[in-house]
């Protein structure tokens, strides 16, 4: 387990680390909290000849209220943003799934903005980040630019930001007031989850308002459950009507097959896990 | 040989929960583990292993690793020809057992995927580690042999020169040894006019994944050359090195400095250590390897990976006259240590405590292109205890009655004991009743059950499940005498030498080796006990040849009851060696002296001395009787006269997400009977750590290998070890019934939690489902595997395991490109 040997720069400002970046390349990764470079640089699956940290850029860290939005720094640790009661009054989503997110230490150590980054289909954070209809601020050499979340995850580990660019903060829309909650569903705690359901939803009188449903590891990117949101929009609470808005959980997915579970069997519980997150969000 | 101590006193050490000494330096890592160790000089070792179950090697490339700075040689098979020695197989279960030969590094045909075919030096471990990939192999590859039962039908061979897979067919008959009826006539009788039931069950692959991976430093310098290694045997470990390598047994030192568990992963000698000899003794300076965790998941030896055929025969009341085994146990790659004994252990097993006619065991050992398999926390007892426990709820269910009430008819009662049993062992003590009884107080055993039938009642979307485990194991490995009829390669006493020292310190040295289990503490309070002197002033000394030179290590649960009983004689020894000593002193007659508290006293009088006050006197030896030797240290060699079987009855209830398939523990109960406790707190330790491993077994863990022969659970991301976030609090306790087969009436009890907890657990799931049909699920018991078989109900098992891993760490993807150096190589 040691990684092949490289070099190591930790930049004290963007600018410096974009600088870094453009000179590197191809030959450079960007290290944040290293919850998932690390293991990969140890199991030699990457051997980078360059490893920027921006550990110690304190311009990408710390969350702030925009206006309409939540602005969340890539380098906040999940910790941080798991306890801070700006999001959790206006994005009560984000700290139900960091909740469930790894162990302790890992989320002491990892970071928003670089499990997004990393952008694997089974990360707690893509899915609800989704939901929320995020928007992700990258800088690069031409300068800065946003990009929604529904353009964000391109593929496995793939994502809009470019080799030359750096993923500096996380907008997240204001859900002032809506339930929320993550359904996870794991054989043990500190796995990735299997399936897991991301939901936040506004009610008005046991009605559902708005429904807005992410899920996670259904598909080579955080998938967003349209089908559902539309179902769900102007119905009851309720058991019933939940259940059968959560029938369409599976469109559009084309979940993995792997030791935990082939991809009808995670078919089968993106809807359960739907019906349960919805029923969880709306109080009922 | 019998005489039982009696309960021992409030005030003695024997019995208190004391905490143990090692754990501090054990916690906090300030001590000696063997990565740890740096010698003036030392080189590092990395090891080029095949990522190819079998294959043949046609060439190997050395030149470009050998040119890199600081490399100091790189060696292949065909540079360590036979010099190397072999690892061995110290157990052939039949004279004509198929055993390939198993060299350390093959030289021109590998057989499973891991296997190591060249060693690179360099003075350090990244030096060696980058060098390592730069060793260009050639290899053609031929077809393997993967699955069990394929493999037993030779269809393709494991390695083709043998003319077969199957390594030995071992039978135990009760008509045959005359220990019962014979097992066709009972079955004959069940068919006609009883109950026959068949089933099929799978013991799936584990690995035993202890904490500290495994570690070799080698010295070569000097009069004995000196291994230190992550062992649990080093007395072994130094016999077969001396037999295997040519080196006198008195030139070779072996340590096994503090280690971090075992768990019988670390019975065995290893190929990488023999490497680690041969390269540190060919380069004349100190050498080391370490493996990585990838290394130690497809390489140390894995556990369990049996197919286990079951023919029970019952009346129909639900007494059972007889079981027929038929076992298929994969062997893989090669023979190991204790290899096809493993699965032997079973042998005396699958009668658990019950009462039968009949019984016929039958054994067949299979090689295959995997990692070796091995022994494993229980080894062949918690395969035997499964199949049986399981098939008791079977029964249960197939007369209509309650699975206690069905053990109940069936198991021996305590004034039967010593209990000869159907398969031939004489079980010591034992009181069924006494810990049933009380696990079902603890556990509301009645309340529970009327809340499973209310939610079936309900069609509850959860439904809860109850499992028992009524299980006994054999301990304490064992009887010598015993072990030669087994054709077994060693014996199986142990030793202890008690060294009193002048200052009143007491040093004491065992055989065992200990790696975690806390010997230090318990062996200190049976010496404190028996000498009388502090607790604090006892020293225990292990694992190390220099300084115990006999012993025969730790594994089998074995070191408290056949260990500590060398100790008590030990001890004796002394007392007795200073009993004339303080009679001299006090100018008393030996036979006025009496001894108590660690102190000789004239009867009758106010006169006496202390044991230690008599280490000192010979110390200075000043003034001792005429004729005698100055000294009152002792040694013994204790060859226990027979096994112990500790038993015990665990509850396990178990709430199943008919939705999902997913299961949570509700709650666990157990009530162990290992006869007399010497330490509460390490016993508690000992359980709960048990029960894990066993849960672990019924839910959780799994090696999967692939067509090609690639371990898939090849990470702790796929490989799925629990932690304390995925347990409940268990509640345990214990009944007595002391050992008649030893002095200190005690019973081993580092197994039994893993034994028992298994079948408790899967008989707990499948007793949620069994109103939906179903009499099995396959372990582990996946959320996905509960949900087909409630989906397709029938039971019988569920489809196999995908055999892929999660992705998390995918090369592909941009944000993840391959790097350069590591093509195929992620180990």
């Amino acid at each position: 387990m040691i990684p092949v040997q490289f070099d190591y720069v930790a930049p004290t400002t963007l600018g410096e680390a974009l600088t870094a970046l453009s000179q590197h390349g191809d030959d450079a990764k960007i290290i944040a909290g290293g919850q998932s470079l690390l293991p990969v640089l140890r199991m030699r699956l990457n051997a980078p000849e360059m490893v920027i940290d921006l550990g110690k850029i304190e311009e990408l860290r710390g969350i702030r209220d925009d206006g309409d939005a939540i602005v969340i720094g890539a380098m906040t640790p999940h910790a941080v943003v798991g306890s801070d009661p700006l999001v959790a009054e206006h994005a009560a989503l984000i700290p139900k799934a960091i909740e469930h997110l790894a162990d302790a230490q890992i989320r002491h150590r990892g970071t928003f903005g670089g499990a997004l980054a990393h952008a694997d289909p089974a990360g707690d954070l893509g899915a609800p980040v989704l939901a929320l209809g995020a928007t992700f601020v990258i800088a690069g050499p031409a300068g800065v630019r946003t990009v929604p979340a529904d353009e964000f995850f391109v593929d496995l580990f793939e994502t809009a930001i470019n080799d030359d660019e750096i993923l500096t903060e996380v907008r997240i829309p204001k859900h002032t007031g809506w339930g929320a909650h993550y359904e996870k569903f794991v054989r043990v705690a500190h796995q990735w989850p299997i399936v897991a359901v991301a939901a936040t939803l506004q009610t008005n009188g046991g009605t559902i308002s708005e429904a807005r449903v992410g899920l996670t590891n259904m598909g080579s990117t955080p998938i967003r459950a349209r089908g559902v949101e539309e179902a769900l929009a102007g119905q009851p609470a309720t058991a019933d009507a939940v259940r059968t808005a959560s029938e369409r959980a599976t469109e559009g997915t084309n979940p993995p097959s792997d030791l935990n579970g082939d991809a009808e069997y995670r078919r089968h519980l993106a809807g359960v896990l739907t019906r349960r997150a919805v029923l969880n969000a709306a109080g009922a | 040989m019998t005489a039982v101590q009696d309960a021992p006193a409030a005030e003695s050490e024997i019995g208190k929960d004391r905490r143990r000494k090692e754990d501090q330096r054990l916690i906090t890592g300030r001590t000696r583990w063997t990565d740890n160790i740096a010698l003036p000089g030392m080189l590092h070792l990395a090891m080029v292993r095949s990522p190819h179950a079998h294959a043949k090697v046609l060439s190997i490339e050395t030149a470009a690793a050998n040119a890199m700075t600081n490399v100091v040689d790189v060696l292949t098979g065909a540079d360590l020809g036979e010099a190397q020695g072999v690892n061995a197989n110290a157990w052939p279960i039949t004279t004509d057992q198929v055993t390939p030969n198993h060299l350390p590094m093959a030289i021109d045909r590998v057989a499973f995927a891991g296997e190591i075919v060249a060693v690179v030096v360099a003075r350090t471990a990244a030096e060696a580690r980058d060098a390592a990939e730069l060793v260009d192999v050639e290899y053609e590859e031929l077809p393997a042999a993967l699955d069990l039962k394929e493999a037993a039908a030779d269809t393709v061979l494991a390695h083709p020169d043998l003319g077969t897979n199957k390594s030995a067919f071992w039978q135990l008959d009760s008509a045959g040894q005359g220990s019962g009826r014979a097992i066709d006539e009972v079955l004959e009788e069940a068919r006609r006019d009883g109950i026959v039931i068949e089933r099929e069950y799978r013991q799936q692959r584990l690995i035993p994944a202890f904490m500290e991976p495994r570690s070799t430093v080698v010295d070569p310098t000097g009069e004995q050359i000196t291994m230190w290694s992550a062992t649990q045997i080093p007395h072994i470990t130094r016999f077969l090195l001396a037999a295997t390598t040519g080196v006198p047994e008195s030139k070779i030192r072996v340590i096994a400095p503090d280690v971090g568990g075992g768990f019988g992963g670390k019975l065995q000698t290893t190929p990488e250590e023999w490497i680690t000899w041969f390269v540190a003794r060919r380069i004349g300076k100190p050498c080391k390897y370490t493996e990585t965790r990838s290394e130690s998941l497809v390489s140390a030896h894995h556990g369990r990976d049996q197919w286990q055929k079951l023919t029970l025969a019952a009346t129909k009341e639900g007494r059972v006259t007889g079981l027929k085994v038929d076992l298929l146990a994969d062997l893989g790659a090669y023979v190991g240590i204790v290899g096809g004994g493993v699965p032997v252990l079973g042998a005396w097993m699958f009668n658990a405590i019950y009462k039968w006619d009949a019984y016929q065991f039958n054994c067949t050992t299979v090689l295959t292109n995997k990692t070796w398999v091995d022994a494993y926390r229980g080894a062949g007892r918690p395969e035997a205890t499964y199949a049986i426990e399981r098939m008791m709820d079977e029964l249960a269910a197939e007369v209509g009655k309650d699975p206690l009430e069905v053990r109940e008819m069936n198991w021996i009662k305590h004034e039967e004991f010593p209990f000869t049993t159907v398969a031939g062992m004489t079980y010591d003590s034992g009181n069924y009743e006494a810990a049933t009884a009380k696990a079902k107080q603890m556990f509301g055993y009645d309340e529970l059950r009327a809340e499973q039938e209310q939610r079936r009642a309900n069609n509850d979307t959860v439904q809860l499940g109850i499992g028992i485990s009524t299980f006994t194991e054999m301990c304490g490995l064992a009887p010598s005498r015993v072990l030669g009829q087994l054709n077994y390669g060693a014996g199986g006493w142990e030793h202890a030498s008690i060294r009193m020292l002048p200052t009143g310190k007491v040093e004491v040295i065992t055989g065992a080796s200990a790696h975690g289990q806390g010997h230090e503490t318990a062996f200190s309070q049976i010496v404190a006990d028996r000498l009388g002197v502090p607790f604090e002033d006892v020293e225990i000394l292990h694992g190390d040849t220099q300084v115990s030179h006999k012993g025969l290590d730790t594994y089998g649960s074995r070191s408290l009851v056949v260990g500590g009983e060398a100790l008590v004689l030990a001890a004796d020894k002394v007392i007795e060696k200073a009993r004339p000593i303080a009679a001299h002193l006090l100018e008393a007659s030996v036979d006025d002296l009496e001894f108590a508290n660690g102190r000789f006293s004239v009867r009758g009088t106010d006169q006496g001395t202390s044991i230690t006050e008599v280490a000192l006197a010979t110390f200075a030896s000043h003034n001792y009787p005429e004729g005698m030797e100055p000294g009152i240290d002792a040694e013994s060699t204790y060859d226990p006269v027979n096994f112990s079987f500790p038993h015990g009855t665990h509850l396990c209830a178990v709430e199943v997400d008919t939705e999902t398939g997913g299961l949570k523990l509700r709650k666990y109960v157990c009530v162990d009977d290992i006869g007399n406790i010497i330490n509460p707190l390490i016993v508690a330790g000992q359980v709960h750590g048990g029960l894990v491993q066993g849960i672990a077994q019924a839910l959780w863990e799994e090696a999967v290998y692939d067509d090609a022969g690639t371990l898939v659970s090849g990470s702790f991301v796929d490989y799925l070890l629990p932690t304390a976030a995925d347990t409940i609090s268990f509640e345990i306790d214990h009944t007595t019934s002391p050992s008649t087969t030893n002095t200190l009436g005690t019973k081993g009890v580092g197994e039994a939690g893993t034994i028992a907890s298994t079948p408790a657990v899967v008989n707990a799931v499948v007793d949620a489902v069994r109103h939906l049909g179903i009499n099995d699920i396959t372990m582990p018991c996946t959320p996905e595997r509960v949900w087909r078989a409630i989906n397709h109900s029938g039971g019988g098992g569920a489809d196999p395991t995908e055999e892929s891993a999660m992705p998390h760490f995918s090369p592909d993807g941009p944000n993840q490109d391959h790097g350069e150096t590591g093509e195929g190589e992620d180990l």
